[in-house]
């Protein structure tokens, strides 16, 4: 299981990766592993104004739908179409093909209360 | 994430009350994800629901479902109770034939479907549903008192619940029969669809029938507890790909093949559902008057989605009035394209008929087709 130490990580499996003023958002390594095979992903629009924790996209594997929250407060500026055709980018690059959508946070997007990649392997583990 | 029902693995300290099957070392070692499963801890998968699916579409793929229950019906009296209790007609069972069948229950519904082995003139045996066998076996046995008293002539009739006796494997696909061959002397190839004898396999005594819940040609081997674990690695060696309960789903789904609980329960009235073949209207049996007499305000169809994957309990509508749920959903992995089965009023149910299905406040279109999905 991969837990790369440049990224930041939430309670509920999203990881998240600053570039510049943006940030890129997709689930993590653990997480397509307890998903299974990912057969469809629901995308945010661009534009839309997300608080941290809010349900903001879908992945949907096999056997089960699971909603995808927002791990900062801001606007969506980006979505990662590609998923569209290629849902499986979730389970076979987790961390780079299958990103998931990026955010430009607001002042006060929360990106401080996230886990660094040791204390999301603990947690994750301990789950 | 993971907020969702069904079939996720826990955590293995949650996991401590359950029942297991003989197999249950094999699926640890080769890392299966583990789920609880009508009071068994069963393998969901070993590596991908869809790369299993795609084994035994393709393929050959091998099951353990160990966890349905068996019953021995014996006696002179086995042919009438069971023509009493189930809907098929077992008067036209040779032995060496097996038959899918029902269970009615009082009032017209169904307490579980089943299929029906026909052993010799005198002893059936009949495979349950794993989350029915205690139910099965007291509705079975409640009703024998009543057959005892309407046809003494007949009633000389022994029921033994063998479920801890059986282990079970399913081995499903086109290369099912050419693999299970390969480990036989015995002739298993001339026996057709629904046919079932004893033969050895891997050097084991086992009882084989050509059946299965896939929609594939395959067989299911009913083997001794102490003895499935080396006909299991036989069937590995040989290159048969071990799958789980999720790619059964999906498989069954594919098929069209109804699972209990779902699109059939205790209220189903069979006529209402693309199994009506099923029940024998010209034989008498258990609340034959309560089934005959009720109408079908819904039936059982077949869905297609234009996107989206349909899942159990989603309301499927006409013109945005709701006119149905789903009782099953999945993403087919051939088709590459959600379906589902439904309840949909009745004069809806017809082939062909544009529909909708409300997936988190959307309406996404679906049309009837036609059940098995994929041939």
């Amino acid at each position: 299981m991969d837990y790369p130490d440049n990224l930041k990580y939430s309670k509920s499996h999203e990881w998240v990766r600053q570039d510049g003023d943006t940030v890129a958002v997709g689930i993590t390594d653990y997480a397509q592993d307890q998903l299974g095979d990912v057969v469809f992903v629901e995308l945010p629009s661009v534009g839309t104004t997300v608080s941290a924790g809010d349900s903001i996209a879908v992945v949907e594997s096999v056997k089960t739908a699971s909603d995808i929250y927002a791990p900062v407060a801001g606007e969506v500026v980006e979505v990662n179409v590609t998923l569209g055709d290629k849902p499986e980018l979730l389970n076979s690059s987790p961390f780079k093909e299958g990103w998931m959508f990026k955010i430009r946070p607001s002042q006060s997007g929360g990106l401080e209360t996230l886990m660094n990649a040791a204390a999301y392997r603990q947690f994750a583990e301990s789950q | 994430m993971f907020s969702s029902r069904t079939l996720v693995p826990v955590p293995r300290n949650m996991l401590s009350d359950m029942r297991t099957t003989p197999l249950h070392p094999q699926h640890l070692e080769l890392g299966a994800k583990m789920a609880p499963f009508a009071g068994f801890e069963m393998p969901i998968q070993y590596t991908s629901i869809t790369a299993e699916h795609l084994a035994v579409r393709n393929a050959v793929g091998m099951f353990d479902v160990s966890h349905m229950g068996e019953f021995w019906i014996r006696g002179p009296g086995a042919l009438d109770f069971l023509q009493y209790t189930t809907l098929n007609d077992v008067s036209k069972l040779k032995a060496g034939r097996a038959q899918y069948s029902m269970l009615p229950n009082h009032s017209g519904g169904l307490v579980d479907d089943i299929y029906v082995y026909c052993t010799s003139e005198t002893e059936y045996l009949m495979v349950v549903n794993a989350a029915n066998i205690e139910k099965d076996w007291a509705h079975l046995n409640g009703l024998r008192g009543e057959f005892e008293v309407q046809r003494p002539a007949s009633a000389e009739l022994q029921l033994e619940n063998a479920s801890n006796f059986f282990a079970l494997l399913a081995v499903q696909g086109p290369k099912a029969a050419e693999t299970l061959q390969a480990l036989s002397d015995s002739d298993l190839l001339s026996h057709k669809k629904n046919d079932t004898f004893m033969a050895k396999v891997a050097g084991k005594w086992v009882r084989l029938a050509r059946t299965g819940y896939t929609g594939e040609d395959g067989y299911e081997v009913f083997v001794a507890p102490d003895e499935v674990e080396s006909v299991w690695k036989a069937l590995l060696e040989a290159g048969v790909t071990p799958c789980g309960l999720g790619a059964r789903d999906t498989l069954r789904l594919e098929a069209g093949f109804p699972l209990y609980g779902h699109e059939l329960t205790d209220a189903t009235n069979p006529l209402c559902t693309p199994l009506s073949w099923v029940v024998k209207g010209y034989k008498t049996f258990y609340a034959k008057e309560a089934m005959m007499g009720r109408p079908c305000l819904q039936k059982l169809v077949g869905l297609v989605l234009e996107t989206g994957i349909p899942r159990e309990g989603y309301t499927v509508l006409k013109n945005a009035v709701k006119v149905g749920q789903l009782t099953s959903g999945t993403h087919s992995p051939v088709l590459k394209k959600g379906i589902g089965l439904a309840y949909v009023n009745a004069e809806l149910a017809e082939l062909g008929t544009g529909l909708e299905v409300e997936i988190r406040g959307k309406l996404v279109g679906a049309t009837i087709v036609q059940t098995p999905f994929v041939q």
